[in-house]
């Protein structure tokens, strides 16, 4: 992957000029090289990772891993059938795996009864749905690479040679 | 008791930073640019590495010259990296960080009064070591050179009919470094002369400009040249005190001889969990690097504008302005940020008595830290001036 790409992954408020001075380019380059990534639908876009365990007036989420099974359709495989469940909004996000299951998705809603009545209501009487798993979150970790845990304090000494 | 003290002891002079580093330990809140290691922990899979060895019951002494695995990884990723040959078994020494390969080798070469030449300012243990060992240090200034031993100042030390040279780049305090052609010249010199070459290339991995040149990968340097490095910088391992030695196999003997006496050999747990560095990739150097880079600009550009006038430099993590614009001691200025602004930084004295009029900054610290000292640095100036 493009060093500009894996800079921006990391952080993406790492300005075009910065960019530049790491990987010795202009920063017109640079800048020209982002433009045409974003062009392209490479970068699709830049977003700040919240934690939201952190906040405290928020109104709570919860999130829930489900499993669903599926059958294929004629010419279109699971396509179709996946276009029709990504495109809820409670989808946040939606994986064609192998396995025992077909798709993975990750639903959110603002409580328990909210995500079970979207799996019940609008998931599972889907045509071609053959079954689904519902797993919710009780905690997390680490997401995108991120571990989401206040940041240790520095443990060096202030002065070393 | 002084008198129980030996009389090349009482002479070494003590480590120029210890009251000022006595001060920073009371402050809380500090921004430190005074550190020399990299501003974050070992990885995971090295520091994992370490914690199998000791569930794994490994808590033994290893053979002297270190375990064979970490020596044979050490072989391997020189040939890959710099095309450059060492034999596990002959050539290659495993010892307490790039600290003690310094102490042995000036050990193993140094007869009564022998001469070595230090280009300076520079790391301060290479000229104390010298002496306990009994030699004569000569310090080299390179101040009117950009910090950079030149081929005409270096033949003009070869009077002295010294015994070897010690030469580390990139260099800590300035972040100098050389290019395959400037260090072929350096190269020449000692070979005409017949100047053992000593080697410090542990900040080899922060080259920012140019490609870092192993000084053993120059035309006949290999059997003059005594290579020292380690993992404390490129990964992160200050802590854990793994270093290497490479060299002609006498030399390497001679040196496996003190260390076996002295140190026996190096914490098998360092050793596992420095084997894990070596086999891992060098992605997560590469990218550091980038980020170095990045902060290198960042310095650059702020302390030049504040007059503290600095050269760009090649390598490693450090700057080392200039404050004779602003009138204060090296002491003076170090003490008065600390105290006014809690910005802490290496005084220039610390790397010779003639480095007064600068300061050793690393920028071995978030690009957020760095910005906010900038902006403190600024505040006091503008005090004082």
């Amino acid at each position: 992957m493009d060093e500009i790409l894996e800079i921006l992954e990391k952080d993406g408020r790492v300005p075009a000029e910065d960019i530049a001075k790491m990987v010795n380019k202009r920063p017109e380059a640079v800048k020209q090289a982002i433009k045409k990534y974003e062009k392209e639908g490479v970068i699709l876009k830049f977003k700040a990772v919240i934690n939201k365990e952190l906040i405290k007036d928020s109104t709570s989420t919860v999130r829930a891993l489900i499993e669903v099974n599926i059958t294929p359709q004629k010419d279109v495989g699971f396509d179709k059938i996946a276009e029709r469940i990504y495109s809820f909004p409670e989808v946040t996000s939606c994986y064609l795996i192998s396995g025992t299951y077909d798709l993975l998705l990750i639903v959110e809603g603002k409580d328990l009864h909210t995500v079970a009545q979207f799996v019940a209501e609008k998931l599972a009487p889907l045509e071609n749905i053959r079954g689904t798993a519902t797993h919710f979150l009780l905690k997390k970790y680490k997401e995108d690479g991120i571990i989401l845990k206040h940041r240790e304090e520095n443990k060096r000494i202030a002065i070393s040679y | 008791m002084k008198n129980l003290i030996s009389k090349k002891v009482q002479d070494m002079q003590p480590s120029g930073i210890r009251a000022f580093f006595d001060l920073v330990l009371g402050m809380k809140d500090v921004i430190s640019l005074g550190v020399g290691e990299p501003d974050f922990v070992t990885p995971w899979n090295i520091r994992e590495a370490g914690i199998y060895s000791l569930e794994e019951g490994f808590t033994s002494y290893t053979s002297n010259k270190g375990l064979y695995k970490l020596r044979l990884g050490i072989s391997r990723y020189l040939k890959n990296r710099f095309g450059l040959e060492y034999c596990p078994d002959e050539e290659i020494l495993i010892t307490v960080g790039v600290s003690e390969g310094v102490d042995l080798v000036l050990r193993s070469i140094i007869n009564p009064g022998d001469k070595i030449l230090i280009p300076s300012p520079g790391y301060v243990s290479y000229g104390p070591v010298s002496e306990l060992a009994g030699g004569k240090a000569i310090y080299i200034d390179t101040k009117e050179q950009g910090f950079k031993l030149t081929p005409g100042v270096l033949k003009e030390y070869m009077a002295h009919k010294p015994k070897a040279l010690v030469l580390n780049y990139p260099s800590n305090p300035t972040g100098v470094s050389y290019t395959r052609k400037e260090l072929s010249e350096i190269n020449k010199i000692l070979l005409k002369h017949k100047v053992l070459c000593i080697t410090d290339e542990v900040y080899g991995d922060l080259t920012y400009d140019f490609d870092h040149t192993a000084f053993a990968t120059l035309p006949r340097a290999k059997d003059n040249t005594v290579y020292l490095d380690g993992f404390s910088k490129g990964y992160a391992m200050t802590g854990w005190r793994v270093g290497f030695a490479c060299g002609p196999k006498e030399i390497i003997a001679a040196m496996t001889k003190i260390h076996q006496y002295t140190i026996m050999c190096v914490s098998i747990t360092s050793q596992m969990a420095a084997a894990e560095a070596i086999a891992g990739g060098r992605k997560s150097v590469e990218e550091m690097k980038r980020e170095y880079k990045r902060r290198r600009e960042l310095m650059f550009e702020g302390l030049n504008g504040m007059g503290l006038t600095c050269h760009k430099p090649q390598g490693a993590f450090y700057m080392f302005p200039s404050i004779k614009n602003t009138g204060l001691g090296c002491m003076e200025f170090a003490q008065g940020l600390l105290r006014e602004e809690k910005v802490a930084v290496v005084p220039g004295t610390a790397f010779g008595g003639a480095y007064g009029g600068y300061l050793r900054m690393s920028y071995a610290s978030s690009y957020e830290n760095l910005k906010e000292a900038l902006i403190r640095m600024r505040n006091f100036l503008e005090r004082k001036g």
